[in-house]
């Protein structure tokens, strides 16, 4: 199996805003990020062979985008895959290309979370519409907030302890927000500011927290031999991993809610793949799926950047920061950006993309050659993780 | 010979302090959680009954209430499921009356006698609920109380009885009627339940020749506090010695369950050859003479209701309670609707959830709840013995605390608990101080309501903290 390793290049990028957009639709969204992708590529909508919609909530049937881009007689897949829908749509869009079967793919992903009147993030049940309704119904928080209370029973932190290390995960991704122009919160906190934040599921509060936004982030991708021919300074992927997991969580009653699985395996296929044997020294950059503190400190330790039980320690002494070992969510993750299910994977995308091309300014890292973007999608019963290595052409 | 071979009860956790009601009240009544009905409740005091004994000689359960939370659906088929009795019971519904308790003693007890069962449970469970404001509210406590009635191993037989029947509009709840009501106190007291109660005693004895210093103890229901003194008395016994306590200013009057606790709660002291008279009311009355045998110091559980009564939490307040019962509404506004679950799949996923049957491989011998068609460990299909996770002790493996999903379980435990034996859920800590949560608690199930849409609640089980150590 030789895998998708430089097969696969990405010529252009677009994202819109995240935030409230109360005054957009999901056909602005769709439009702005995907427009910014072709100017990008310097392509127009009409060299598009194939789409990938990546969509949670935002309707059915793939023609959505064909409609909202006026794009004449092409085929679009639509993709869901709950938290992870965006990178996703990207890796099938990828190994459409790598098999030949489309030159020049378009992927988008989009949400539009805010018209609902509703307060919160989507329910946390993964089944269809009819179904028992046994499971507790709570948010996304109180699902992950378990794995906090695990974390810190096992390592010995106390929740003082434990709650100020996720503060400085949240005060750390703040001040890369700040520096984003398009996220929706581009603010400094402070570590005694998170931890007096009002509580949503303890020990997790709203800073440990990420928004519900709405967003849309768009790709498009071909062969290094179509973008070479074309003159493109272009992004290579270097690796792709996924792997949904069989409910281990609730049916084994081994797992143990202080690593994700599905993050260990989803990460090795990547690196296998991309020929990465030491994370923590080769990967330059990293944006993961923060939806909570916790996720990003657990996430730390299963994608190898920090030892079993020692992601909390790199935290202080700032591994993760800007300026430290590994930066990690240099865009301020989705702890700043929300969290556009759709929308997300492709968002992290367009950070490692421009941070390779050297476009991100004032959070700009120093020559980065690997870039790594990390999407969790589930509930404590069931994940999916999807995981792309992008890297410079030699 | 035939009578009670196992007793149980349930007498929920939570007490309000009447003074919260209003300054001058005194005592205590016992009040049922937000997730509890007279469903849940009997299904606490029945599992309590069994005790993790061998169900297939029950052959009826007979469920009396006046407060079962369905107008048209049965209730003693859903408890009976939940307490993994046989499909093959006669389960009767015996509402709308405080006297079911005894109507159902008594027809079980004429179940086992005419060969049709060779055990019937019984068990009586009400939550009446009672105006703000009004005495009924002051009154009222909530519990439930279950028997075995069989012809082996007896501990309690029973000899005889007497009903009276008499129609009277003293108490009611009318079709679309959310509160119990009543015609003036005095009416009913004197006219309604002294005198048909007396009626009813005042039967017996002559029926038996048994006169009121042959009996060890008169369980009587009574309507309050006081009322139950003056029948005594005036039916000859000493309200002091013969009496058995009503318990009235530590849970309330719970209606069809009243007297049946009251009888587990005499036979923590009773002693062979006792004879106990047992008295219900409602629209007439059931006297029943009951006899202890030589079986009553074998009998399980004679503390029950001690215990119960012992282990409690006190609400916080008056409005706490009236979020509870939902006489205040406090639905989120911006919260997603509730759905219905759907019948459908309730009705196909049942072994996992009313009986909580949770499944063992039996190639690999991994226990995992909700049941599978494939094992998760070792991939084998379809085969699986049944594990009954509603009697197994659960640990808390790791949890936490939500305070902005509800109002009234707040903060919502949202936990990963652990079983004995195997097998996990995802479920939350019910009946609960915060201040006791932590991982590696010891928890037990308890089936509750999980919430209700278009006039269907969803029940299922829970966790609590161990109650009776």
């Amino acid at each position: 199996m030789s895998g998708i390793r430089d097969k696969v290049a990405i010529i252009g990028m677009g994202c819109t805003r995240f935030g409230e957009l109360w005054d957009m639709s999901q056909e602005d969204l769709v439009i702005d990020a995907c427009f910014e992708a072709f100017e990008d590529a310097g392509i127009e909508s009409k060299d598009i062979d194939a789409c990938w919609l990546g969509t949670v909530d935002g309707g059915n049937l793939g023609s959505r985008l064909t409609r909202i881009l006026k794009l004449q007689y092409v085929p679009v897949t639509r993709v869901e895959n709950l938290c992870a829908t965006g990178t996703d749509a990207f890796r099938n869009a990828c190994y459409a290309v790598a098999a030949g079967a489309s030159e020049m793919a378009l992927v988008c992903g989009v949400e539009k979370l805010k018209d609902t009147g509703y307060e919160g993030a989507l329910g946390g049940s993964l089944d269809a519409e009819y179904q028992s309704r046994i499971e507790v119904s709570v948010g996304p928080p109180t699902m992950f907030g378990v794995r906090a209370t695990k974390y810190f029973e096992t390592y010995g932190l106390t929740p003082e302890k434990g709650k100020e290390i996720l503060s400085k995960i949240a005060v750390k991704n703040h001040y890369n927000g700040a520096r984003s122009s398009k996220a929706q919160f581009q603010k400094e906190i402070t570590v005694e500011q998170a931890i007096k934040a009002p509580i949503i599921a303890a020990p997790l509060g709203i800073f440990d927290c990420c928004g519900v936004t709405d967003g849309s982030a768009a790709a498009i991708i071909t062969t290094p031999e179509k973008a070479k021919e074309m003159g493109k300074d272009y992004v290579l992927v270097k690796g792709l991993g996924m792997c949904n997991n069989a409910a281990q969580p609730i049916l084994d009653d081994d797992y143990d809610f202080i690593h994700f699985h599905e993050n260990k395996i989803s990460a090795q296929r990547a690196y296998d793949e991309a020929g990465i044997t030491n994370p923590r020294e080769e990967v330059d950059v990293a944006i993961v799926h923060d939806c909570f503190t916790i996720t990003e400190m657990i996430v730390m330790e299963d994608l190898q950047f920090s030892k079993e039980g020692e992601a909390w320690k790199d935290y202080e002494e700032g591994f993760f920061s800007l300026d430290g070992g590994l930066p990690v969510n240099s865009d301020g993750g989705l702890k700043c950006f929300g969290h556009p299910l759709g929308a997300t994977g492709l968002r992290m995308l367009y950070e490692i993309y421009n941070q390779l091309k050297g476009r991100c300014g004032e959070r700009q890292l120093k020559d980065p050659k690997i870039g790594l973007t990390h999407n969790l999608a589930g509930n404590p019963d069931c994940y999916c993780v999807a995981i792309s290595i992008l890297g410079k052409p030699e | 010979m035939i009578g009670i071979t196992s007793i149980g009860a349930y007498v929920p956790v939570w007490r309000l302090d009447k003074s919260t009601i209003a300054r001058h009240l005194r005592g205590e009544k016992a009040v049922a959680n937000f997730d509890e009905d007279a469903i849940t409740m009997a299904v606490a005091a029945g599992m309590s009954a069994l005790d993790g004994a061998d169900r297939s000689d029950i052959g009826a359960l007979y469920f009396a209430s006046a407060s079962s939370p369905y107008r048209e659906k049965m209730a003693a088929t859903l408890i009976g499921s939940a307490m993994d009795l046989p499909r093959e019971i006669r389960a009767v519904d015996m509402s709308h009356s405080t006297r079911g308790g005894t109507a159902a003693v008594l027809a079980a007890m004429d179940s086992v006698k005419a060969g049709s069962a060779k055990q019937a449970m019984v068990i009586a469970s009400d939550m009446r609920p009672g105006k703000p404001g009004s005495n009924h509210e002051q009154n009222f406590g909530d519990g439930a109380a279950s028997l075995v009635i069989g012809d082996t191993d007896v501990a309690v037989s029973i000899e005889d009885s007497y009903s009276v029947s008499n129609e009277m509009m003293d108490m009611w709840r009318g079709e679309d009627e959310k509160y119990v009501r009543s015609w003036e106190t005095r009416f009913y007291v004197t006219q309604g339940y002294m005198k048909t109660v007396g009626e009813a005693i005042g039967g017996l004895m002559k029926k038996t020749g048994i006169k009121p210093q042959d009996i060890a103890k008169a369980v009587l229901y009574s309507p309050d506090g006081r009322s139950v003194a003056g029948l005594a008395k005036s039916m000859g016994f000493d309200p002091k010695g013969q009496l058995q306590d009503i318990l009235f200013m530590q849970m309330g009057n719970t209606g069809t369950a009243y007297c049946l606790q009251l009888l587990v709660a005499a036979l923590e002291d009773a002693k062979p050859g006792d004879k106990i008279l047992l008295a219900s009311y409602g629209n007439g009355a059931d006297a029943i003479l009951l006899q202890v045998t030589d079986n009553i110091d074998k009998l399980k559980n004679k503390d029950i209701m001690n215990r119960m009564l012992e282990s409690k939490k006190q609400v916080p307040d008056y409005i706490t309670y009236l979020k509870w019962r939902e006489i205040l509404d406090t639905n989120p506004q911006h919260a997603r609707p509730t759905p219905i679950a759907s019948a459908t799949n309730l009705w196909r996923e049942h072994e996992g959830i009313i009986p909580f049957h949770g499944q063992k491989c039996t190639e690999c011998g991994h226990v995992e709840w909700p049941p599978q068609r494939i094992c998760s460990k070792c991939q084998t299909m379809d085969k699986f013995e049944t594990v009954r996770l509603s009697e197994k002790r659960a640990k808390l493996f790791t949890h936490s605390k939500d305070v902005i999903t509800s109002q009234v379980d707040l903060p919502l435990i949202y936990s990963v608990v652990n079983f004995e034996g195997g097998g996990r859920m995802i479920t939350t800590v019910t009946d609960k101080d915060v201040k006791e949560i932590h991982n590696g608690m010891d928890l037990e199930p308890t089936f509750r309501k999980l919430f209700h849409s278009e006039g269907h609640t969803n029940y299922f089980w829970k966790t609590m903290p161990i109650r009776l150590k």
